[in-house]
């Protein structure tokens, strides 16, 4: 009887945000839909009312059904027959009620059967379902999948696909192979054209989450002879026309539901998707930064789960004849993943609304011409989706693998025990700070608008906000850590070369990241008191975490990069 | 084939998780501090329903349930959960009603709607737990009835085939159309709201609750699937001497707290004879008469 969307009232406040009052008017199109679907809203309350409503039915299930089941699908897990998975029963309960629940194709128009909600509730309900079960959220998040689709497919492939995702069926994403992970420059599986010029895949392919999905998109190399990313091209394999086979799947150390295949591809019929070339360059490109969102939910869940696992034990937990809650070092444990989780999940919304206002402009390019307003604001946010993703995805998963790994510090040596739910929640946090690319390759992401500033002006728009006069200080201090950040920014890139630059690049977006998540939560403090204890938490540790890293490259000579790069130790010689 | 099914549900105080002021001192309900929710049953028979209409295309599923209009409530969430239609059987002259005057008004009900190839009903509500009002429908419509239905396994040639929760294990039965089928609470659980029906159907509301407001009217009337249906008891032709608390026999005595000592349950044979003993037996140790 537990709802994991209305026992956290955090979310409603970031649902809430006075920005989505311009994200729902643009994604209705000023609800024009209203009298063509029974189902959609009247008015931009009819629509959140909506949003609200659905999100309990999220909480319910997910508090009910798939945290119920969370524990025995990490038991069982899936397995392969013949060349197919079978899910965990949990799984296939999980997404059976997900399927009646109508929570698949969430953010698809309602033409093709979605609810055409924008992404900022979907990934609330991301967010919700893997404080359930991180695992399953793979399955369902996929979905995802289906917005590259709706972007970049022609007409034919949008009816004849998107209607099917919204029915329930799930998708997966072949990219990665095994000498292509983190480059994926290098994939090698086959795309040939046959005399009819239809396509065909032979191939290989490894780490494929979901790998048995339905609907496949798959990354292969369609021009003969290339050997970069230019030669690649996004394909559609529909697993009706049968191809594809699962060699193996995984034994992982985490999100153990969810299965990790090896697929073999034999002469698996395919189709193209958009231009070929652009597979990589740029149908990956948005596919990997709309699931670059998606693990940035999965790990604000998982450290929502975290942090109420860790509080409920440390209250219940008596030693030296009181509860352990009540010591302070253990008490500050506690607040500080309050504050990292609050943080994180702020920074995730902060994302999801510009990458909502990009894309609906975007999608409503494809109607009419945008004006020259409308066009200057879709840029800015398409720039500010694309330095908030590599952030939110790199720092929320760091939080979430330090929060689960304070909640076992918290349950002590019965943390250790694989009775209680944290062991769960630590092995399945280590992979959200790999997949869809490593935090090192956030920070390549994310360096440049360090360096071209899209960071410093948006916290100088922070700055501009006013605050009340409880919260000065607060700011005070964030103005202080932004002057350190920004002559940290000057010092590195005064030294130009390239290697420092790269060196420190990590501590530039820390930094960046520490202020902006503390702006975001004295915005969030402003309109819901609630957030204030968190907000003085998190800024105290930013105030270090900043000092540190200016001290760092203050005291740093470029000289002394050095010191820090491998060198093979010499063999001794002989006697 | 496509069935007309009626689904009886009713809007009960959810006596799951009671306090210490969930009676009154009067050993009345305290309807105030306990949340009215979908009879847990009720949904296991709805569930029943929707899988049913899953299976035959075209099939309809109507929500019944008497009470005051706040148990449009549930109707609404029958309608987000796959319903297609509810109607609330309100009257102030079914006050007070007991099983019999209850299985009275809603067969009245029913037969009212007619066409019905399917009634399903959970097996007891959660604030009476008599488990009768389900039979005496099938007795007072002179329906076939199969109670403790565990999963209605299919519906063909005018015959429904049903499984059985029974003390000793597992039946199977079949049983001619129209029948009332009650449904044990080991069923199947009902499936979830669905986000499109919740936002189709979160503005359905009976024409009272509406009244008032003229905006809302309008909206309603323009879309017909958002009116429930309300029924009191001249529209189903009802009996007045039969209704509420005059059709009632059941008088209520006084009402004590009870706990169970017996440890394990006593198997009686299903014949006379034995049933006989067992009352001699209970009128001799004073636990009736």
């Amino acid at each position: 009887m537990a709802n994991f969307y209305t026992d956290n009232p955090s979310l409603k406040v970031h649902l809430e945000h006075p920005l989505m009052k311009k994200i729902v008017e643009l994604k209705e199109r000023n609800f024009a839909d209203a009298d063509k679907y029974d189902y959609a809203p009247q008015n931009f309350e009819d629509a959140m009312d909506s949003y609200d409503k659905v999100l309990e039915v999220v909480g319910e299930i997910c508090g009910d059904i798939i945290a119920e089941n969370a524990e025995d699908v990490d038991h069982q897990g899936p397995h392969v027959e013949n060349g197919r998975v079978i899910y965990a029963d949990g799984t296939k309960k999980n997404l059976d009620a997900c399927r009646k629940a109508g929570l698949m194709g969430m953010s698809m128009p309602r033409r093709f059967g979605g609810l055409n909600f924008p992404i900022t509730p979907y990934i609330m309900a991301a967010d919700i379902v893997s404080r359930a079960d991180a695992g399953f959220e793979n399955l369902w998040g996929l979905q995802d999948c289906a917005e590259t689709i709706y972007e970049f497919a022609n007409e034919e492939q949008l009816e004849k696909y998107i209607p099917r995702v919204c029915q329930g069926e799930t998708m997966s994403m072949d990219l990665t192979e095994p000498d292509a992970g983190s480059d994926l420059q290098s994939v090698m599986l086959k795309a040939s054209q046959k005399e009819d010029g239809s396509w065909v895949l032979n191939g290989v392919k490894r780490f494929i989450t979901n790998g048995d999905s339905d609907i496949h998109l798959v990354l292969a190399r369609s021009e003969e002879g290339s050997k970069d990313g230019r030669g690649l091209s996004m394909f559609i394999y529909d697993k009706r026309n049968g191809g594809v086979n699962v060699r193996r799947i995984e034994n992982k150390m985490g999100i153990k539901g969810s299965p990790t295949c090896e697929l073999v591809y034999k002469d698996a019929p395919c189709e193209l998707v958009g231009s070929r070339r652009l597979g990589l360059i740029k149908y990956v490109m948005a596919l990997m930064n709309g699931a670059r969102l998606g693990i940035a939910a999965q790990s604000v869940g998982l450290s929502e789960a975290a942090y109420r696992e860790a509080l409920q034990y440390a209250k219940e937990r008596c030693q030296f004849g009181k509860p352990i809650i009540e010591f302070p070092a253990v008490a500050e444990i506690l607040s500080v993943m309050k504050a990292k989780l609050d943080a994180s999940r702020t920074l995730l919304y902060a994302c999801s609304r510009f990458v909502d206002i990009y894309k609906i402009y975007d999608d409503i390019a494809k109607e009419r011409a945008l004006t020259p307003e409308e066009k200057k604001e879709a840029k800015a946010y398409s720039r500010l989706a694309d330095a908030f993703t590599p952030l939110a995805k790199g720092l929320t998963s760091e939080f979430c693998n330090q929060n689960t790994y304070d909640c076992i510090q918290i349950h002590g040596g019965s943390g250790f025990m694989k009775d209680y739910t944290c062991e769960r929640l630590y092995r399945d946090a280590r992979i959200t700070s790999i997949y869809e690319g490593t935090t090192q390759l956030q920070v390549v992401a994310a360096i440049r608008h360090v360096t071209t500033g899209t960071y410093l002006n948006q916290i100088k728009e922070y700055e501009s906000h006013e605050v009340c006069a409880a919260d000065q200080n607060v700011k005070n201090t964030l103005i202080a850590m932004t002057q350190q950040y920004d002559a940290a920014v000057q010092a590195v890139l005064g030294v130009n070369d390239n290697n420092f630059k790269d060196f420190m690049a990590r501590r530039l977006v820390e930094m960046a990241g520490y202020i902006i998540m503390g702006y975001l939560l004295l915005e969030d403090t402003q309109r819901d008191e609630s957030f204030r204890s968190s907000l003085r938490v998190f800024v105290k540790l930013g105030q270090a975490e900043v000092a540190k890293h200016a001290d760092f490259i203050a005291n740093f000579r470029p000289d002394q990069i050095s010191d820090y790069l491998y060198k093979e130790e010499e063999a001794p010689a002989a006697e | 084939m496509s069935l007309n099914i009626v689904v009886l549900a009713k809007q009960v105080p959810d006596t799951r998780n009671v306090g210490k002021d969930a009676m009154k001192a009067d050993g009345t309900i305290n309807r105030a501090v306990l949340p009215a929710i979908f009879n847990p049953e009720d949904l296991n028979a709805l569930e029943q329903a929707l899988k049913i209409k899953e299976e035959n295309p075209g099939t309809r599923v109507t929500l019944l349930t008497m009470g005051p209009p706040r148990a449009a409530e549930i109707v609404r969430e029958g309608l987000f959960r796959g319903a297609d239609d509810g109607i609330v059987l309100s009257d102030r002259a079914f006050a007070g009603a007991d099983t019999l005057a209850t299985s009275y008004a809603l067969s009245a009900a029913i037969r009212k709607l007619g066409n019905v190839d399917l009634i399903i009903g959970g097996r007891q509500a959660i604030d009476g737990d008599t488990a009768q009002v389900g039979p005496q429908i099938a007795e007072k419509l002179g329906l076939p009835q199969v109670t403790y239905a565990e999963d209605i396994l299919s519906t063909k040639d005018g015959k429904v085939t049903v499984k059985r929760r029974i003390e000793s294990g597992v039946e199977t039965v079949k049983c001619p159309m129209p029948c009332v089928i009650t449904v044990n609470g080991s069923a199947e659980p009902c499936r979830p709201r669905n986000a499109k029906n919740i936002q189709k159907y979160k503005y359905a509301a009976l024409p009272s609750e509406v009244a008032a407001d003229e905006a809302k009217k309008e909206f309603i009337a323009k879309r017909p699937y958002l009116s429930i249906m309300e029924w009191n008891a001249q529209t189903v032709d009802a009996d007045l001497s039969q209704c509420g608390l005059a059709g009632s026999p059941t008088k209520v005595k006084g009402i004590e707290n009870v706990v169970f000592t017996a440890k394990e349950a006593r198997n009686v044979g299903n014949n006379d004879a034995e049933l006989e003993d067992l009352i001699k037996e209970l009128i001799v140790n004073h636990t009736i008469g």
